[in-house]
């Protein structure tokens, strides 16, 4: 039994469909191992006692056609699950029970996974260590008191943890690539418009995209398979056509062009991190790739110009949260006293200090200075990408500029806590796929991660070149279920 | 002098002002459905029963575009001759309120879907072009009720989502009279295209009417003020009067005009300070990055174009050149389009000038007395046409026939029958007529000499007394005839 926890999703898939193991016990396993790692706190809403059912019904009438057949899963709690609670990591949701389903999630349940709880993560997806979690902090199984990166933090900490075999994150600005950096997992973020945004609590609309967070490429290609759908009901949905990416998947990567980006090479870039990518490089030759110098000249303004847009959007999309309609309301004297005590008291600091800077950056005067600067730089990042991608086919960064830090250590640093997105960020202004893979360990034993951009829509492409290099790098994560007594 | 008898100046003093007004009307979409939603969109439908998680802006809901109303938008651009933008785009309206679930207005405001065209009135002096500056799509709020509860204010979000069209004039308007005059060829315009039914007291047209006055001759416009949200013609006449003569007042005491946002009381007839320009709010309008730019194609606009009825003033001309009408009549009956669908169901098999004049006299002073509309005439227009021919063939008499149709306005009788049930059917017999001429001469021998002697003008009391004696149905034509010969 303890064995099912430590199998890959495709694995586990493999032995349902071969019959070896039901629903049941797999559900099972990974209760057991999720009620066990309650100190992890990744966990915001537990739905055990449901999964168990769904999987004991799965068991009696098994379909196994189906890609996730009787598979548990717990997913981030950004998006809406009906009947049970979906919270967005803020006080302000924390009553709040969706009667509708998300398009990514009903996509996984249509495929028979069975939903097991709702995942930790930054308040309304706005951070990069799940530290602003009105659920409070998760920990990284990597270390104790160290954050598993956001904001997809809940997330990630059950990926490498095993308390789920497999999850979907969002990912704005790097949250879902980030953390799976600092824990030792995989996670892609699909092309702009791959997923559907439908029933996912909104954090910056031109930015947000949800995407799986995975063991290893293999996991990650077959969840995105099942959640990448065009949906009419997100009018920035794409319809393009997707791959079989889990089927479709190939080591073969021979004669690939992968271009190294000049600019990534930022000032005080720890030594590790530069040797890691100098590894990783060797490590995508070995695979027969073509390594080329590439130059995105405007990559240095892409951080900025993401704290502009992202608030901006932000501030807007979170004008609805105002006590009059759901979730938590503070009484006021008047309508105006009731919004300001409501927002002030259900929303945390980060929240409130990006709903300030959205808000200050789209108000007249300084619409034209930020905001349209903002946008044309955005369009100048994306150009960027576009004539890098005449020569190569993909390109390979670092994932983070760290590994990942101590909870607290960058709390009353937020520009220090900002710079941590500094490589993920380019990747969500001009709309394209970037997918992290672990690729080795720090001197703290900490591992970090690598990341392949690729063209939009090409997700295939680079969950290869992920495949490929996995094999050589050959990583393994130090996880030695400390909180666990 | 004024160059014209109808230019409305206000006068104090010495001075003369001129009133410059722009309107903003706010008009709803005909759409069975809401501009970004599913949900219905009836009037009057019990509170919150036509709101979706949508357009009560739950979680990760998001917007999708319904088309049926940007063919409408575009409809209406084209009703307005303007220009249709391939390009336009959607942008928040930041603010919040209670009835605004969202935090923001999902509207237009820099690229907007029609763009700059014009509407023509026909003013008593002659014709008059208002500029159109733009119409743009936008969502309807929600509704605040204050009055249920002395504490707590009631959401409706019936409205809330529903499809507006903005249609933002020119300040070329000069006088309550010509707000009149554009309010009315807008609605009728729009009632052609089918785009907006125009009903004021449902709210699916309102205006919010920006005022200012400048000295007459004067090329500046003086500082405006805004009434907003004014539901119907009588009160934005009330209102401009109001607002243009207190403007005045003010200049003629030396004072400024405070650039502002004022409300309309219609209970005290006078406008009152909401918001001064200081105070206005920052909607920190920027495109929604929910919904991409909304682009059409010649193709689809071509094709709206070929579904466009004939308009009011396309229509007004035929009516004068095809059935010469006066433009005082064809004026009229063009002024909506179920007058003059009446009009052309009643002319297709009956006479122009005789259908013009009933429709124009008997029928609407009729409808007008029972409070009906064209469409809730008792009176169908095939029946109005059967009765017009029973004229035109000297079946009944004209007399006779205002008789007829005061039956057929109890309910939509044949006109033949009623002719026929009631023995209505005018004398047109020769030698009946003689007949009984003869006896009105005999009865009368002493009149009778005294025309022969010359007084002539008892010609008419034996007319008279042989229509009387028919009970009016004699042939009054054939009764002058046999008369004279008599006599």
């Amino acid at each position: 039994m303890s064995d099912i926890t430590k199998q890959s999703l495709s694995e586990l898939v493999e032995n349902i469909k071969g019959k070896k193991l039901s629903s049941s016990e797999v559900t099972k396993a990974f209760v057991e191992r999720s009620e066990k790692s309650k100190e992890l706190n990744a966990y915001i809403t537990e739905d055990y006692a449901n999964a168990l059912n769904k999987a004991k019904k799965f068991d009696e009438k098994p379909n196994l056609d189906l890609k996730l057949p009787g598979i548990p899963m717990a997913v981030k709690d950004l998006f809406c699950t009906r009947d049970l609670r979906t919270t967005a990591g803020s006080k302000i949701l924390n009553n709040f029970v969706p009667t509708y389903e998300s398009t990514v999630t009903q996509n996984i349940w249509n495929e028979g996974a069975i939903l097991m709880g709702k995942l930790n993560c930054d308040e309304f997806a706005m951070g990069s260590s799940n530290e602003t979690s009105f659920f409070g902090n998760v920990q990284n199984p990597i270390d104790k008191n160290l954050v598993p990166g956001g904001s997809s933090g809940g997330s990630s900490s059950a990926v490498a943890a095993q308390l789920t075999p497999i999850t979907i994150g969002t990912d704005t600005g790097g949250s879902i690539r980030q953390p799976a950096s600092f824990t030792g997992t995989v996670g892609l973020k699909p092309t702009y418009g791959s997923c559907s945004r439908y029933g996912i609590v909104a954090f910056a609309s031109s930015l947000d995209q949800a995407g799986p967070m995975a063991q290893n490429v293999k996991d990650c290609a077959l969840l995105q398979e099942v959640i990448s759908t065009y949906d009419e009901k997100d009018s920035t949905s794409i319809d393009f056509k997707r791959n079989e990416y889990g089927k479709e998947l190939t080591k073969d990567i021979k004669g690939k062009k992968i271009g190294i980006p000049k600019e990534y090479r930022v000032d005080g870039m720890p030594k590790e991190i530069e040797d890691l990518w100098k590894k990783g490089i060797e490590y995508a030759k070995d695979c027969g790739a073509e390594i080329i110098d590439i130059s995105l000249p405007h990559t240095n303004y892409a951080l900025p110009t993401y704290y502009i847009v992202a608030p901006a959007e932000a501030s807007s999309n979170l004008a609805r949260y105002d006590g009059v309609k759901y979730g938590f309301r503070a009484e006021g004297e008047n309508l105006i006293d009731m919004y300001e005590k409501t927002r002030s008291e259900g929303f945390g600091a980060e929240v409130q200090r990006r709903i300030m800077i959205g808000t200050y950056v789209l108000s007249s005067g300084y619409y034209d200075a930020y905001y349209l600067k903002a946008q044309k730089v955005r369009k100048l990042i994306k150009n960027d990408f576009d004539d890098a991608y005449k020569k190569v086919d993909a390109i390979l960064t670092p994932s983070t500029p760290s590994s990942a830090f101590k909870i607290g250590e960058k709390t009353n640093d937020p520009v220090s806590m900002y710079l941590n997105d500094i490589f993920t960020v380019p990747v969500n202004l001009a709309g394209l796929p970037g997918i992290s893979i672990p690729a080795g360990h720090d001197a703290k034993g900490y591992p970090l991660g690598l990341q392949i951009i690729g063209k939009a829509f090409d997700e295939q492409n680079i969950l290869n070149i992920a495949y490929a290099m996995e094999e050589k790098i050959n990583f393994k994560n130090n996880i030695t279920d400390w909180w666990i007594k | 002098m004024s160059k014209t008898k109808s230019e409305y100046l206000i006068n104090r003093h010495d001075n003369q002002y001129e009133v410059v007004i722009g309107l903003e009307v706010h008009a709803q979409v005909t759409s069975e459905s809401k501009l970004f939603s599913t949900s219905a969109t009836k009037f009057g439908a019990e509170p919150n029963t036509q709101v979706s998680l949508v357009d009560a802006a739950f979680p990760g809901m998001l917007p999708v575009i319904n088309e049926y109303c940007v063919k409408q938008a575009i409809k209406t651009g084209i009703g307005l001759k303007a220009k249709i933008n391939k390009r336009s785009v959607f942008d928040r309206k930041n603010y919040f309120y209670a009835d605004l679930p969202q935090g923001y207005q999902i509207s237009q405001f820099k690229d907007p879907i029609v763009g700059e065209g014009k509407v023509i009135l026909d003013m008593p002096d002659g014709h008059k072009e208002v500029g159109i500056e733009r119409l743009h799509l936008e969502q309807d709020a929600g509704k605040s009720i204050h009055d249920l509860d002395p504490k707590n204010t009631f959401v409706d979000l019936n409205r809330s989502g529903v499809a507006l069209m903005e249609i933002v004039s020119k300040p070329d308007l000069r006088s309550p009279d010509e707000v009149n005059a554009y309010i009315k060829k807008l609605r009728s315009i729009m009632r052609y295209l089918g785009t907006c039914d125009g009903n004021m007291q449902e709210g699916s047209l309102r205006a919010d009417v920006n005022v200012s006055v400048r000295k007459k001759g004067s090329k500046e416009f003086g500082t405006r003020c805004e009434i907003k949200n004014v539901n119907s013609i009588k009160f934005m006449q009330m209102a401009i009067e109001y607002e243009a003569n207190r403007q005045v007042d003010l200049i003629e005491e030396g004072q400024t005009i405070d650039q502002e946002t004022r409300l309309f009381d219609t209970k005290k007839n006078e406008t009152r300070s909401m918001r001064s320009k200081e105070d206005a709010h920052d909607y920190r309008y920027f495109p929604d990055p929910d919904l991409l730019p909304l682009e059409v194609s010649d193709d689809f606009i071509e094709n709206l174009k070929s579904e466009i009825p004939e308009l009011p003033d396309e229509k007004k001309k035929r009516f004068i050149e095809k059935f010469k009408l006066s433009p005082y009549e064809a004026n009229i009956l063009v002024s909506d389009i179920e007058t003059s669908n009446y009009f052309e169901n009643v002319i297709k098999k009956s006479d122009v000038k005789l259908a013009t004049n009933w429709i124009i006299g008997e029928l609407f002073a009729a409808l007008n007395e029972k409070n009906l509309e064209i469409t809730e005439s008792p009176i169908s227009a095939g029946n109005l046409s059967k009765l017009i021919n029973l004229i035109k063939d000297g079946t009944i008499s004209g007399k006779i026939a205002k008789t007829v149709f005061e039956q057929m306005m109890e309910g939509d009788k044949d006109p033949q029958k009623i002719v026929e049930e009631k023995g209505l059917k005018q004398e047109s017999d020769p030698k009946a007529l003689e007949a009984l001429i003869d006896k009105v001469i005999d009865d009368n021998r002493d009149k009778a000499t005294e025309y022969k002697s010359g007084k002539v003008k008892l010609f008419g009391f034996f007319v008279g007394q042989v229509m009387k004696v028919s009970g009016g149905k004699a042939n009054p034509q054939l009764v002058n005839e046999i008369l004279k010969k008599k006599l």
